[in-house]
């Protein structure tokens, strides 16, 4: 659709632009002003210049954080984008059966994600839980309060259970736009199982998969509630995330100018990314127009 | 062949649902149930748990201090992204797309980000511990969102009608409200529910802009595990409360919900 | 209105006033030659005026905490980079 130049149209983005400006710009500008001085409460602030960014960009701290957090993405988005779009492509198309699917599959999202950390601690603790109980009875040595691995699993597990629902509903509505006409036209070619999905429907998915990388990246780039609330960052360490360890420093011990230079590292990460995906989005739309 | 089929969305709700079904029974045993034996149902239900939420302040206060704060957010979000939306969708101006990028941005940014110079913000100008303050704080998040889902909505509704509509002589105004809202209701419903949603499940933010007279029900309950950590029942029970409100309203948007997660864009 | 909390420096806001004096300079350029120039450079996709201005100040960004990250302590040698880097865009992206 032709839209037409109108610069009034500033006009009628000017509240949302006063208000998200307050919300992002003025915090920005603080956290800014912020990483380059040291202070002592009260208001007082002393000019340090670099020095933060240098500790931060050296110490082993924010290295592990970072690296936990890379690979936990990856991990997250190597189990979540398959499994989803196979559950989606299993799903039924119409029907009463489609929306009981789409309705309990959702009810995950719609969790506080406080209360999905407080399920997953009941659910895997080995004196209450059910999953806990069953390993324990079946002789696995699994606890996530002593073991890292065992958080880690429980961690991932969780966030599968949490998110997988998204990347199902993202491949339905594109799965859902395919018209019949396209499998009955497969069909008469004789087309294999493989070759529907290879040649119909992972190119109509092409759209919302890459939406589903986005969000699940981002969101699990930024995950804080859900493995605090569950592990609390531990055992030791080793569940602490990039949000979590920022958090500890900015509130726990509220070292402003550290916890700012983080902030801002984390932040230019987080804005690179998303820069490329809405860029690589724009114009993969702009080439199909 | 159909029916080996359906086996694996099966198999995936099942897995979805057994945590959920864990946190049920939980909510129905007595704490000296729950600690003294392993049960896969509750031997004897009560709803004790539940009495203690809805009768003891500390809990219920929780509620209602989130519920407002996360109204008034969807208020003032969904507000202000209706103009700016319309104008998104239908007009090209200055900056438009770094300004929409921009908003974006603001989406993907981790909310520990925000975390500390909030907390300075809302102290220096005294809201602090105030429902405003975490409904002005999750406009971050829900703006954005509410302008991107309701753009994808008004961009399915044909410029012609605005058009008619002006040489029919309505104003903007009345146009806007008389015939275009009505027609992009479900959008607008979408977009409500969606910032409601979002609102409501946040903590971190939430969490560290209140103290006692806002305190989040999400807080409540992270407080209760530090603090006594052992009254698992009452617990799970509170946990069992805060999904009702999305499993209620579910069913309303379900075709809805993959545009509405997706930022407007499916 | 308070802002002691906000820690402004002298450095702080000079960096903030370039940034504005940037978007100011990019509305005029844009008001004497409307359309923002669309072209496609080097990286193969559409960029405008805007684009090529987000482009230079986030990698200078990061040109910055690279420099850091390396051992460089004069940030003024990384600024210097940038400004390069930034004709570089101007010119083929």
């Amino acid at each position: 659709m032709q839209r037409k130049v109108n610069q009034k149209a500033w006009f009628l983005v000017l509240p949302v632009f006063l208000l998200v400006a307050f919300s992002a710009v003025i915090p920005l500008m603080t956290v800014v002003n912020y990483s380059v001085q040291d202070s002592f409460g009260n208001n007082e602030f002393f000019w340090v210049g670099s020095e933060w960014f240098v500790e931060i960009l050296n110490s082993d701290r924010f290295h592990d954080a970072l690296g936990r957090q890379l690979l936990f993405s990856g991990i997250i988005l190597a189990i979540e984008i398959p499994l989803g779009i196979w559950v989606a492509l299993s799903m039924p198309r119409r029907g009463w059966g489609a929306s009981v699917c789409l309705v309990l599959m959702a009810l995950p999202l719609l969790i506080p994600w406080n209360v999905v950390g407080t399920i997953w601690q009941i659910f895997a603790r080995a004196d209450i839980g059910l999953l806990g109980h069953t390993l324990a009875a079946m002789g696995i040595d699994y606890n996530y309060t002593q073991s890292s691995l065992s958080a880690w699993i429980t961690v991932i597990v969780m966030d599968v259970w949490h998110w997988t629902s998204l990347v199902v509903l993202l491949c339905y509505a594109g799965l859902c736009s395919i018209p019949d006409a396209y499998y009955q036209a497969a069909k008469i070619d004789g087309a294999s199982r493989w070759a529907v999905f290879r040649y119909i429907q992972l190119p109509k998915m092409q759209r919302v998969l890459l939406i589903a990388v986005l969000l699940r990246f981002m969101d699990s780039f930024m995950i804080y509630t859900e493995p605090f609330v569950v592990t609390g960052g531990g055992p030791g360490n080793a569940t602490t995330f990039l949000s979590i360890d920022l958090v500890k420093m900015a509130i726990g011990q509220f070292d402003l100018g550290p916890a700012a230079a983080f902030s801002l590292v984390y932040f230019l990460i987080v804005l690179l990314l998303s820069w490329v995906f809405y860029t690589v989005m724009t114009a993969r739309d702009g080439a199909e127009a | 062949m159909i029916k080996s089929i359906r086996i694996t969305p099966m198999l995936y709700i099942i897995f979805l649902m057994l945590p959920l079904y864990w946190l049920l029974t939980m909510a129905l045993k007595t704490n000296t149930e729950i600690l003294s034996g392993f049960s896969l149902w509750p031997k004897e239900p009560t709803l004790a748990n539940f009495k203690t939420i809805l009768t003891d302040a500390s809990w219920y206060s929780g509620y209602i201090n989130s519920t407002i704060y996360v109204v008034l957010n969807t208020i003032i979000s969904i507000s202000v992204a209706l103009p700016a939306a319309y104008a998104f969708s239908r007009y090209r101006f200055m900056g438009d797309k770094h300004l929409f990028f921009w908003l974006l941005s603001n989406r993907m940014a981790p909310p520990a980000v925000f975390v500390l110079p909030f907390f300075q913000l809302y102290s220096s100008i005294g809201l602090f511990d105030t429902h405003i303050a975490v409904a002005l704080a999750h406009c971050l998040f829900n703006v954005p969102l509410a302008v991107w889902i309701l753009e994808g909505f008004m961009s399915g509704v044909p410029k012609e009608i605005d058009e008619t509509a002006q040489i029919d002589g309505y104003s903007f105004g009345s146009f806007f409200v008389r015939i275009f809202m009505p027609l992009i209701g479900s959008g607008i419903g979408v977009a409500a529910f969606f910032c409601f949603m979002f609102s409501w499940v946040e903590l971190l933010i939430a969490r560290t802009l209140t103290s006692v007279d806002a305190k989040p029900i999400a807080a409540v309950m992270t407080r209760t595990v530090s603090a006594s950590g052992l009254d698992w029942g009452v617990l799970a029970a509170a946990g069992v409360l805060t999904i009702v409100p999305g499993a209620i309203v579910i069913w309303f948007v379900r075709n809805h919900i993959a545009k509405g997660f997706a930022l407007g864009r499916v | 209105m308070d802002l002691a909390w906000m820690g402004w420096t002298p450095f702080t806001a000079t960096f903030f006033s370039v940034i504005a004096c940037l978007l100011v300079v990019m509305m005029v350029w844009e008001k004497l030659s409307p359309g923002g120039a669309p072209r496609f450079g080097m990286l193969r996709f559409e960029t405008t005026r805007g684009d090529r201005l987000f482009v230079t100040l986030l990698s200078s960004a990061f040109i910055h905490l690279g420099w850091l990250f390396f051992g460089g302590t004069d940030l003024w040698w990384a600024l210097g980079l940038s400004v390069l880097y930034a004709l570089a865009v101007f010119r083929w992206v």
